[in-house]
């Protein structure tokens, strides 16, 4: 797969070199003190839900995708533009294949995800509040990731 | 500002975070995603040449970057001034006996601390599950394309099949860490405390 193709999905659209950063900035302080006090971030609620003990962490996921597709539909209703003024384009259904790497990659963070009891919005808000022993975490996600940019030209995708 | 203090029940957060998705669509047309950020972390120190890591990281990977640190800020936020260390995540009676039945001691706080802590890293059980783990995370989520953020919420909100595959692995790669692999780590036999 491509840098291009890659990026609709995961890298985000139309680079902008001058706009501000601190939106961003304020939007990660509302999310990292989120994942905290919504118990995102617990290792207990992650094997909670594992073990479907709690409806608490489906409660969010759950509530969250709902959210997130009302807004989005109503974006694509209204045909509105970001700020910057350009359409916005939404990956969709039609655009987007099952392919094997979303499968086995998938499989590879569950497993991962069932460990340490966190993913990566909330390792960054656990090393945050206080826990350095995720900053290694998050060193060990980083090495994840290097690995994967080394691997990639041999792993399926 | 006592409510704040309390742990935020899911159908408040779950919302709030939804509301994300279509707000950052709006502002900038982006799509919302978190592990990016280990991407361009990478490409940003140790590059190496790989084609993965060889782009604009600064073009395009500003915002995550921004959006990330003020994560770690806001986890501060939630856990040091909104909260303390040791508050008791209120787990379900049954997960915890189950957690118990592991040799899991230590229920304070987001984690146990008898598993997770810089002295524990010294310790299979420890290395296994904050090394293996957070690399898996890592791994996993670059391979699938996107975690938590970008496939399962991002993802499914626009309805890709992609996401619903990647979401798949999750869980089937988390049911078999919850179910077979800590049991298997933590030396329990499976049976009552």
């Amino acid at each position: 797969m491509s840098l291009a193709s890659e990026s609709r999905g995961t890298i985000g659209t139309a680079p902008r070199r001058d706009e501000p950063l601190w939106p961003y900035f304020g939007l990660g302080v509302f999310l990292g003190a989120l994942f905290i006090k919504s118990e995102v971030a617990s290792w207990f609620r992650i094997q909670e839900m594992f073990r479907f003990d709690a409806v608490h962490m489906y409660g969010v996921i759950g509530s969250a995708v709902v959210v997130a597709a009302g807004g989005v539909a109503l974006l694509k209703a209204l045909g509105l533009r970001d700020a910057g003024g350009r359409p916005i384009e939404f990956p969709s259904f039609d655009t987007t294949r099952v392919r094997p790497n979303h499968l086995l990659g998938g499989t590879a963070f569950g497993l991962g995800w069932g460990l340490i009891g966190a993913c990566p919005g909330p390792l960054y808000a656990l090393l945050g509040s206080g826990l350095p022993v995720m900053g290694v975490g998050l060193l060990a996600a980083l090495a994840g990731a290097w690995t994967y940019g080394w691997l990639k030209p041999r792993l399926p995708h | 500002m006592e409510f704040l203090r309390q742990p935020w029940p899911w159908w408040v957060a779950g919302p709030l975070i939804g509301l994300v998705v279509p707000a950052v669509y709006w502002y900038s047309g982006r799509v919302w995603g978190i592990s990016s950020s280990l991407r361009h972390l990478c490409a940003a120190t140790l590059p190496a040449g790989l084609d993965y890591f060889r782009y604009d990281w600064k073009a395009t990977g500003s915002w995550h970057l921004s959006m990330v640190l003020g994560v770690v800020a806001g986890g501060f936020l939630g856990g040091r001034v909104l909260g303390r260390p040791d508050d008791v995540v209120a787990i379900h009676a049954d997960t915890r006996s189950a957690l118990q039945a592991m040799g899991v001691q230590d229920f304070a706080g987001m984690l146990p601390a008898d598993l997770f802590s810089l002295a524990s890293l010294s310790t299979p059980a420890g290395l296994v599950l904050v090394v293996g783990g957070g690399f898996l995370v890592g791994f996993g989520a670059r391979w699938a394309g996107g975690c938590t953020s970008g496939h399962a919420i991002s993802g499914l909100a626009s309805l890709q099949r992609s996401s619903l595959a990647a979401v798949v692995g999750f869980f089937v790669g988390g049911l078999l860490s919850a179910h077979l692999l800590l049991p298997l780590l933590l030396g329990a036999t499976g049976g009552g405390p």
